[in-house]
């Protein structure tokens, strides 16, 4: 039985269990339901957990390991000289029996190819079938039970509610599962890496070329892993965002807030907000196609050396990306200002402009610094508009005319196209991802922490 | 000693501070000016942006077309006459177009020119024939008139992108070939209409048969991953940390790490579907249901949070009185307070599926980049997205994928206009004060 079939069978019965179990409740209190402790439809419930949770955890532990474990057989069926493979060759000659178990045509293959998909295929049926068996009868099994436990005294809803509790409690730890993850998946390659490239040489190198020869015969680069440059690069670009967004995105939120009628601040705020809304896939090409072109053409007609990849072009362009992101943050912690101390301020002669300046804004510095942060933090994250706006040449300059590389441009360009999981090319990906991670998260930990003190205080 | 040395008529304050009315006054516009300077940069900066992609993109709505009187021959398509479709759908429908575009330019006799004419038509355009013949297969043995898609390159040069007095050795099109199209233009055989195929079909090497469906789908599947998976979640886990959650330490470090999931840049994601979607699990490369499950866990901090703030926004008196009447716990929750926020939740949803849908980067990782030509028909299949594909054409060097890139920008916009629209319209809708 195909498993998608199996699994839709699965719920049917968990509704059939349902049934069953109020049935049985409806029963038990003989036609007077005041005398049980739970309404029926928690009986029902109850019954159809009892059919579908046992079974649904077989099915995944079964999906889980099936994989490997069919491998495995396969791999004990075939030739002696075969099975001595390196496990590289043994994964493709793996791959290939698999297409051709799943339909692909087998006449080109070798016969102990065929042989062993034709091998595959029937421990895949056997397989299915045993899984669909234990499957039903854990279902039917589990259905029989909680039918039997059912009384007048079952406390069926505090069964339903703890399950159901113990399924909230687990979703909330997705979270955390994905931090872990995320942190266990980019730690171990890059502790790969830093076995082939020393940690020092990875972060304090200025030199990075990671194209490398890939086979030990061929003749090539040996490569280079120094991840300056690359850090240098995301700085310069961050900088530049940083320099575009901070005034204009601090400027217009005090004068959405302060200044702007009621209709102007609804107009305004909503359409900035768009800026923050558009795809980052489109300002990349904004940057590639009219910002890069023009700032080149500018540079070149007042006699400066250009590159038609230039820092600048997509430093500009992220940071107009980040304008909402910083005016946002910072007209609500200006909102949150207390009226009474700008009331204060007037009362004491100041105009606005000045009540602004030295109340209003050291009053939310704070928050506005942590939301700052938080844009930074966004700005050294940001992949496309460097994917496609920035260069790939690693300069150690801080000439924004020129090309410079970042460490997500590196990234992307390290893991597109072929990959072999032990070459330190792909191994320096992960190391990439990982000083991204910590970076960020440093600064995200720090702009929150500020933010949260900083709400306290007028709260 | 100071009062008594100083001037016997005293300025009084409010003279001081009248002199230096004026100044600050001045202070006052100016950085008044700056504010309104700024966000007119803001919405300056937006306008570029849009003009600039609606300027290049609405063109690629529309596509060159060539007029041909075709002859269906019986003889060249089903030599056997028994209209088996195996056979029809096999035959060389390339070469009634030959024939007919020698017809029409009976002096062009060279072989290597003869090429060059061919080349004016789009490389595909044997299938378009081919489909009409097999869906209306009474049209064999007659003549019609069919348009055919022109090459990218003729489409390019009616759109104005190439400069026809450029010398002939800089022009993507010889002066031969330039003679042609003005004789068709002439003749009435050379058309723009509007450029279904755009819409219709996956990606294609060739710009002037490359369409936004296939990555449509794609993105359609991957969308429907995410929001299957992410509002189940994200819903529960807001429901157990604003309703059931004590107040402890383990809350606390569940909560910072949903904020801090916020603010990971959405490449990390990437990594960490490579390396356990695929490496450790095995989920089939390139498909939707790999790119789902990144951008689940990328899009599960904002539902989360949304989920949150609807849930909170449900006054207290309305659990109140749940319990008052005996509702437990769970009842009050799943009964009253969740249909009251669910609304907000949508909303939440809607925001986070449209951040989801112009997401390009974690894709990337995952090996949603592959050049696909087939329309995905399940989350299995090997599958890009919209955003992908905009990068994609972005990075091709055909001058025809330019404005393909930018109409496909017009696609993905309008897609996530519609969204948030709707997000604003349920928030007025059902928004509540109580």
């Amino acid at each position: 039985m195909a498993k998608s079939t199996l699994f839709f069978l699965l719920l049917l019965l968990g509704l059939v269990a349902f049934w069953v179990g109020r049935q049985r409740s409806r029963r038990v209190a003989a036609g007077n339901i005041r005398t049980l402790h739970s309404l029926p439809g928690h009986y029902g419930f109850f019954t159809a957990l009892w059919c579908v949770a046992p079974a649904l955890i077989l099915f995944s532990f079964w999906l889980l390991f099936e994989t490997s474990i069919l491998k495995q057989l396969v791999i004990s069926g075939l030739p002696e000289d075969l099975r001595s493979q390196s496990p590289e060759q043994l994964g493709l000659l793996i791959n290939e029996v698999r297409n051709v178990a799943k339909g692909k045509d087998a006449s080109l293959s070798e016969p102990f190819v065929q042989q062993a998909a034709r091998e595959y295929v029937r421990l895949q049926g056997l397989s299915n079938a045993l899984l669909s068996v234990l499957v039903l009868s854990a279902a039917a099994f589990g259905t029989l039970i909680a039918r039997q436990r059912i009384r007048a005294s079952l406390r069926a809803r505090n069964h339903v509610e703890t399950a159901l509790k113990v399924v909230l409690v687990a979703c909330s730890l997705v979270a955390i599962l994905t931090t872990v993850g995320i942190l266990l998946s980019v730690l171990f390659e890059s502790l790969r890496f830093f076995r082939l490239v020393p940690i020092m040489e990875f972060l304090f190198g200025l030199d990075w070329s990671p194209q490398m020869a890939i086979r030990p015969d061929q003749v090539g680069p040996s490569g280079a892993f120094g991840a300056v440059p690359l850090f240098a690069g995301t700085l310069l670009i961050s900088a530049i965002a940083m320099a575009v967004a901070v005034p204009i995105g601090l400027l217009s939120a005090i004068y959405l807030a302060e200044y702007a009628s009621p209709r102007v601040r609804a107009v305004g705020k909503p359409l900035l907000e768009i800026l923050a809304g558009v795809p980052t896939v489109v300002y990349g090409f904004f940057a590639a196609l009219t910002v890069a072109p023009f700032v080149r053409d500018l540079a070149l007609s007042l006699g400066l050396e250009a590159s038609s990849e230039s820092a600048l072009a997509a430093g500009l362009v992220m940071g107009v990306m980040i304008i909402p992101f910083v005016s946002s943050l910072s007209d609500d912690f200006i909102n949150a200002v207390p009226q009474s101390l700008r009331d204060g301020a007037y009362a004491l002669g100041a105009t606005q402009s000045e009540t602004i300046r030295n109340v209003v804004i050291p009053a939310a510095l704070p928050g506005i610094v942590g939301g700052i942060l938080l844009a930074v933090s966004r700005a050294i994250g940001e992949t496309m508009i460097v994917v496609m706006a920035a260069g790939l040449a690693a300069n150690l300059t801080a000439n924004p005319l020129q090309a410079v590389t970042t460490v997500t441009t590196q990234i992307v360009t390290l893991l597109i196209g072929d990959q072999e999981f032990d070459s330190p090319k792909t191994l320096a990906a992960f190391a990439l991802g990982l000083v991204l991670f910590l970076a960020t998260l440093a600064l995200n930990i720090i702009a929150m922490h500020i933010v949260r003190k900083y709400r306290e205080q007028y709260e | 000693m100071n009062r008594i040395a100083r001037p016997l008529v005293s300025r009084r304050t409010v003279e001081i501070v009248r002199a230096s009315l004026k100044r600050r006054h001045a202070a006052e516009k100016r950085f008044r000016l700056y504010g309104q300077i700024s966000i007119g940069l803001g919405l300056v900066m937006l306008f570029v942006l849009l003009v600039s992609i609606v300027s290049h993109g609405y063109p690629a709505f529309s596509q060159t077309y060539i007029g041909l009187g075709v002859h269906i021959d019986a003889a060249t398509i089903d030599p056997d006459g028994r209209r088996d479709p195996e056979v029809l759908a096999n035959a060389d429908y390339a070469a009634l177009l030959k024939r007919s575009l020698a017809e029409l330019f009976p002096e062009v006799k060279d072989r290597a020119e003869k090429r060059a004419l061919y080349r004016l038509l789009s490389a595909g355009a044997g299938y378009r024939v081919r489909d009409m013949v097999v869906a209306k297969p009474e049209l064999i043995g007659t003549t019609t008139r069919i348009w055919i898609p022109a090459s990218s390159d003729v489409d390019m040069l009616q759109k104005g992108h190439f400069d026809r007095k450029a010398a002939e050795s800089e022009r993507r099109i010889g002066d031969r070939e330039l003679a042609w199209i003005d004789r068709l233009v002439a003749e009435g055989r050379l058309e723009r209409r509007f450029n279904r195929d755009f819409f219709t079909s996956g990606d294609s090497r060739d710009p002037e048969q490359a369409g936004v469906w296939g990555a449509l789908m794609g993105s359609f599947l991957t969308v429907l991953v995410t929001l299957g998976l992410s509002l189940p979640i994200g819903v529960a886990a807001a429901i157990y940390l604003e309703e059931f959650a004590p107040r402890n330490r383990w809350v606390d470090f569940i909560e910072v790490n949903i904020n801090n999931l916020a603010a990971v840049p959405s490449i990390v994601f990437g990594l960490l579907g490579l390396a356990v979607f695929i490496n450790f699990f095995g989920v089939p490369r390139s498909s939707p249901l790999v790119g789902g499950l990144v951008l689940t866990l990328m899009t599960l901090p904002v539902i989360i949070i949304a989920a949150r703030s609807a849930l909170k926004a449900v006054p207290p008196s309305i659990r109140e009185a749940a319990m008052g009447v005996g509702a437990s716990q769970m009842q009050t929750v799943f009964h009253h307070v969740v249909p009251l926020a669910f609304p907000g939740m949508l909303t939440g949803a809607i925001i986070g599926m449209s951040r989801a849908l112009g997401e390009s980067a974690p894709l990337l990782m995952v090996g949603m980049v592959a050049f696909i030509v087939d329309i995905p028909r399940g989350i299995f299949d090997p599958a890009t997205v919209l955003p992908v594909q905009i990068y994609l054409w972005a990075d091709s060097p055909e001058r025809g994928f330019v404005e393909r890139t930018s109409a496909a920008i017009l696609v993905l916009l309008t897609f996530l206009i519609v969204m948030n629209g709707l997000a604003v319209y349920l928030r007025r809708r059902y928004e509540r004060r109580w």
